[in-house]
């Protein structure tokens, strides 16, 4: 049987609005030991989880405050960015 | 059993937030040793407890981590205890995992990354009560059985709420799992699986949590509340803390007395009175201040309040160079330096924590303030401004103002000298609310008084006794007229040093004081009392006095260089101690001593000159 793929348009976490939620697809690494991505992982944001944007910072659109799991984390830009979400239907 | 065999280690580990220090003070109370592990500036708690069964055990409290995959030193440290491989520590005969109850999905991870290691180990699941209320049903046999390990519940905030631990510990005692358990599975999927089978949970969040959020991250409400939060902790640090200070220098005074009125007259009977107990009143007075600071701290800490202020912050402080993690220690060094100092070890990023550090001292530290209120008073008339304010109570805030800008401006210039050195990471976890229990808030706040206790009676009484014997030896000649202390070590100190001080307007009685206020910033105004040769019977009186003879002697030019260079004031050597121990090395610290003391003398010198030609 021939693989179907689905292709699935992704966004940067970092792209989405206050509500919004999403699932995630895969982090990005920046280099080739990204620290950053890696640690991302290990705190839950993995293929598969869903993902809410809560809040953003006051000043400007940093730093960003996301559900994933059970906890909520605040991120600067550039490391929610490193996060592919599939948007959930609105 | 021997008594050597009975007592053995366990160590509690487990994610940031879990709960685990409460649980380390449930099960130990108050008989706990505060140190740092060799060789870094992590703090290492250990403490004991005897269960009913008789058996004792050590335990260690392991900074909190996500992954052994370590981001930062303390997550480094708890990782090679754990593996058995950190120098001069013992592996531990138990891990006992500490996980969140509400927080499974993160937690858990953790957990069986511990696992992996093979060693035997219990997991705790707290907070069960929280949990409970949410609704939240775990089956923790059944979780048992999976992990292949002993899972017990906790709730650390409640009496009794450690037993299931305390029974398994003396009971069986741990089991350690089947050894190299699946090392190439998929974590977060064995994670999922296990959250599938043994735990029901109707919401993911909690809707308190929600609720307090969305005024507390709020971008205008939220800003309005940190400010209101702010100066409250400031109006009881300055306001609560004036009687208690006033107990604590009478206190002393009076000890003082008391004994060197036992004393024969003497040089030793003015060491004991002037130097140890003059010295050490004048530090301790700080005591009830910093206290009461970190009452404040612990609680907002323990609450969850400063996650979310370092959350509103972090692009402010992030465009100067610094991180949201940077408020707390900053707003501890507006009581002290000492203990801002030793807060940045919350800070990860290194580069963050040490930009933090150098500026820390920038932030006005109560010591200067008897130094700014002689001066204010002596040089700043008393005059209404714009109906309702005071022109004094202005020059004091701009003080305060000047140091914070001063700080941000010195790290901006850090962050750009630096260039582009990668990433700063903020990845900071926003923990549920909590009501911070008065037990936990008691035990961190004798840890503090302790740390602070010790640092007084070792390296400020030495320093105290070396500046007491400069500025009393070598004592006046016959006849001589003047200060005694002009004739001193201190006093020759303090002519050799004049000339580098002349172009900002300081006379020698000022490079005297600056002298002894190297132990303490606010000890310069009695020094200048000594010079003036005054006496007077309280530090308030002296004040006075010192004021009129200030305002008289000195140019205005001479007051406002003077204020000008406390702001800066690198003369502080506890502080410059406690950056050279929390920095590993004399590098750093020789940094800030020599930026501060470059700063200090640019920006004195600028002002005498410009107010030597404004005032004529």
């Amino acid at each position: 049987m021939k693989a179907i793929l689905i292709w699935v348009p992704t966004l940067r976490l970092s792209d989405l609005q206050v509500g919004q939620g999403g699932t995630v697809r895969h982090v990005d690494d920046h280099s080739a030991a990204d620290a950053i991505a890696r640690r991302l992982r290990d705190l839950g944001f993995v293929a598969g989880e869903t993902v809410r944007l809560v809040a953003r910072g006051p000043f400007g659109r940093e730093p960003l405050l996301v559900q994933v799991g059970f906890t909520r984390f605040a991120l600067r830009a550039a490391e929610a960015a490193r996060v592919r979400v599939s948007q959930d239907p609105a | 059993m021997n008594a050597a065999a009975a007592e053995a280690r366990i160590a509690l580990v487990g994610n940031p937030n879990c709960g685990k220090t409460a649980l380390f003070n449930r099960l130990t109370g108050s008989r706990q040793k505060v140190a740092n592990y060799a060789g870094v500036t992590v703090e290492r708690k250990e403490g004991r407890f005897t269960t009913p069964g008789g058996r004792s055990f050590r335990v260690l409290d392991l900074p909190g981590a996500y992954s052994f995959d370590a981001a930062s030193p303390d997550e480094a440290i708890t990782r090679d205890i754990c593996r058995g491989a950190f120098p001069g520590e013992a592996a531990p005969d138990v891990l006992v995992c500490v996980v969140d109850a509400t927080n499974l999905r993160l937690h858990l991870r953790f957990v069986l990354e511990v696992r992996r290691l093979g060693r035997p180990m219990i997991v705790a699941v707290n907070l069960m009560d929280a949990a409970r209320r949410r609704g939240i049903a775990i089956d923790l046999p059944l979780l048992a059985r999976e992990l292949g390990v002993p899972v017990v519940e906790t709730v650390a905030v409640r009496r009794g709420g450690a037993a299931a631990l305390v029974d398994c510990l003396d009971a069986h005692g741990a089991i350690a799992p089947a050894a190299a358990d699946g090392a190439s599975h998929d974590l977060h999927a064995e994670v999922r699986r296990l959250l599938s089978l043994a735990v029901r949970m109707p919401t993911r969040t909690a809707a308190i949590d929600d609720a307090i959020d969305r005024v507390v991250l709020h971008p205008l409400l939220g800003l309005l509340l940190l400010a209101a939060v702010m100066f409250a902790v400031f109006q009881a640090v300055f306001a609560w803390a004036a009687p208690l200070q006033d107990l604590v220098s009478a206190g002393v005074g009076a000890l003082g007395e008391r004994v060197s009125a036992w004393m024969p007259e003497g040089p030793l009977r003015s060491l004991v009175g002037d130097g140890v107990f003059g010295g050490l009143g004048t530090v301790l007075e700080f005591l009830p201040q910093i206290l009461i600071l970190f009452l404040f701290i612990l609680a907002l800490e323990e609450s969850g309040y400063l996650p979310r202020a370092a959350f509103l912050l972090d692009r402010l402080m992030d465009g100067a160079g610094l991180s949201g993690r940077s408020f707390i220690p900053l707003l501890s060094s507006f009581a002290c330096a000492i203990p801002g100092i030793m807060a940045t070890r919350s800070i990860q990023d290194p580069r963050d924590r040490l930009a933090t550090i150098l500026v820390a001292p920038l932030m006005t530290c109560s010591a200067r303030l008897p130094v700014y209120t002689l001066l204010i008073g002596a040089f700043v008339p008393r005059r209404e401004v714009a109906g309702w304010f005071n022109l004094q109570g202005l020059v004091l805030f701009a003080l305060y103002l000047a140091g914070i800008a001063s700080a941000l401006l010195v790290s901006w210039v850090m962050k750009r000298a630096r260039r582009r050195d990668g990433e700063h990471a903020l990845l900071l976890e926003l923990p549920s609310w909590r009501l911070p229990h008065w037990r936990d808030l008691a035990i961190g706040l004798w840890e503090r008084a302790r740390i602070f206790l010790r640092r007084v009676t070792t390296i400020i009484l030495a320093l105290t006794v070396l500046l007491w014997f400069l500025s009393s030896f070598p004592a006046p000649p016959d006849g001589a007229t003047g200060a005694a202390i002009d004739h001193s070590f201190a006093g020759m100190i303090g002519h050799a040093i004049q000339p580098l001080f002349a172009p900002l307007g300081f006379g020698w009685e000022i490079c005297i004081a600056l002298l002894p206020g190297l132990a303490a910033r606010e000890v310069a105004v009695s020094a200048l009392g000594t010079v003036y040769a005054l006496q007077a019977a309280s530090d308030d009186a002296l004040s006075a006095q010192l004021s009129g003879i200030v305002a008289s002697e000195w140019s205005i030019a001479t007051g406002l260089s003077l204020l000008v260079w406390y702001i800066y004031a690198p003369m502080c050597l506890s502080t410059i101690a406690v950056i050279k121990r929390e920095t590993n090395g004399w590098k750093h610290a020789g940094i800030a001593t020599a930026y501060l003391f470059a700063l200090a003398w640019l920006a004195a010198f600028a002002t005498y000159q410009v107010a030597s030609w404004v005032f004529g």
